[in-house]
């Protein structure tokens, strides 16, 4: 089946195909611009193949957001403590079972360090 | 005796009841599968009904463009030249060519092909669900014909001219036994099932966040799901299938797709045609 056009265009909810490895450094950073955890973290919420927060939550001045789950924003008065915000990212469904969030880093859609570089920039919210 | 009076009561009121039915026997009226997919179909329209209030039941039909204004006009200006015009013809042609041996899908076919709204039904002999796309197949190989491949082309233009020529017929798909009760409850627990890398189901996207907004895109609820396929979607840029648009929601989801014509597919067309029971067929229909 050709699906890779259809997501492509869907510019929605799309997914790593590729099974993440586990918790790895990232390849050579020699090639690539070096970016702060903030920046890194950014990216990787925005990335539609990886977070892709924005499809559910407004987040400061992210383009289309979707409105399924509420703006992103306080994050740091309101989750003073970051081991709460990593443990609601890894698996919503801990807290709220029935929830759509998807549970990124039990479903291994994020590492554990990305979702603690995605915090670093929550705390920017 | 208590029990003899009882017993007569009984009969009596049965006599009675027969009589009011006009001879029928009371409980050929409804059997009891019927009854509770009734009641699921009753649960699931209201909560819709609920959620949009001022969105009449036909609405549902027309997906995200009964919910948005803007998309609506939008939609309306490109309907004005259908962009599975062009299909409608094609499948008018394929419907009536000859097959190697003479025959044609239109001597498979009643009332000239305008049956959309006898699928999906239960084919109790078989034991399963049978779509108006594996109907259209099975025609040509009891023909001698190879089935057409799935999702898009040949077979979703003939299913596009059926559609067609069926627009307005009512849906009412029945669940009258044990087995079509069981493809029932296999294709409801599919709609409501979490699946997929993400997570998600069905129910969760096109019910409990319908009218929201993922990304840039408007969720379309669930009722009135299958009245109008086969789709013209801009994004495809062709005409589609209905489980072309199911193994789509699917892969976006990072959820396995199943085949064309699959028996989950078809079970999950089964359940949500039946929540739908009510609406009318209105395919084919263009989409973005
Ligand atoms: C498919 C939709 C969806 C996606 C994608 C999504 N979320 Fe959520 N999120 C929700 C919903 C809905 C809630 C509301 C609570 C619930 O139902 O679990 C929520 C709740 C939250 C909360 C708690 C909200 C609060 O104000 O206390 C945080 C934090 C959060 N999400 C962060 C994220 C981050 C970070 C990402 C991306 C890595 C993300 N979400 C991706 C749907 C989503
Ligand atoms: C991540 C969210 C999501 C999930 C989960 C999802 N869909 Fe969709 N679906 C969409 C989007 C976005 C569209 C395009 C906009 C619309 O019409 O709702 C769509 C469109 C559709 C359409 C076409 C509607 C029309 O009017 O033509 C059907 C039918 C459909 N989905 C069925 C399903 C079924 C059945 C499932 C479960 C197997 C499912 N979807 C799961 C997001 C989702």
């Amino acid at each position: 089946m050709k699906s890779s056009g259809i997501i492509a265009a869907a510019a929605i909810l799309v997914l790593p195909s590729l099974a993440m490895a586990a918790d790895k450094p990232a390849a050579p950073a020699a090639a690539q611009p070096v970016l702060s955890p903030t920046a890194k973290g950014k990216a990787l919420a925005s990335d539609v193949n990886k977070g892709n927060c924005l499809a559910c939550h407004m987040m400061a001045d992210g383009e289309v957001p979707g409105n399924f789950g509420p703006p992103l924003s306080q994050m740091k008065e309101r989750y003073p403590d970051k081991a709460a915000l990593h443990k609601q990212i890894s698996d919503a469904t801990i807290l709220n079972p029935k929830s759509i969030m998807p549970p990124f880093g039990k479903h291994g859609v994020l590492t554990d360090s990305e979702i603690d570089q995605i915090i670093e920039y929550l705390y920017t919210l | 005796m208590k029990k003899t009076l009882q017993k007569r009561l009984f009969t009596g009121a049965l006599v009675l009841m027969t009589a009011v039915m006009g001879g029928q026997p009371a409980h050929a009226a409804v059997n009891k599968y019927q009854a509770m997919v009734a009641a699921d179909v009753k649960k699931f329209q209201a909560y819709f009904h609920k959620e949009f209030p001022d969105v009449k039941l036909d609405e549902f039909a027309n997906g995200v463009y009964a919910l948005d204004e803007d998309a609506r006009k939008q939609w309306k200006e490109m309907e004005e030249f259908p962009p599975y015009e062009l299909d409608v013809e094609a499948g008018k042609a394929i419907f009536n060519k000859p097959f190697a041996n003479g025959k044609s899908l239109a001597s498979c076919f009643p009332s000239g092909g305008a049956v959309r709204g006898k699928y999906p039904y239960f084919d109790e002999k078989r034991k399963q669900v049978v779509t108006l796309e594996m109907a259209i197949n099975d025609c040509r190989v009891a023909n001698g014909e190879k089935p057409y491949p799935g999702f898009k082309g040949d077979l979703a233009k003939v299913s596009a001219y059926m559609a067609y020529i069926s627009r307005g017929q009512k849906i009412d798909v029945k669940v009258n036994s044990a087995a079509a009760y069981k493809a029932y409850l296999k294709g409801k627990a599919f709609f409501y099932g979490k699946r997929g890398q993400l997570n998600m189901s069905c129910s969760g996207c096109h019910m409990e966040y319908a009218g929201r907004q993922l990304r840039s895109e408007l969720m379309s609820p669930a009722l009135g799901h299958t009245t109008h396929f086969p789709v013209f979607r801009s994004k495809w840029g062709e005409i589609g299938t209905l489980h072309k648009r199911y193994a789509g929601c699917n892969d976006n989801i990072g959820a396995k797709p199943f085949a064309e014509q699959s028996e989950e597919y078809r079970d999950l067309e089964y359940f949500q045609t039946i929540m739908s029971n009510g609406l009318k067929f209105n395919g084919p229909a263009s989409r973005k």
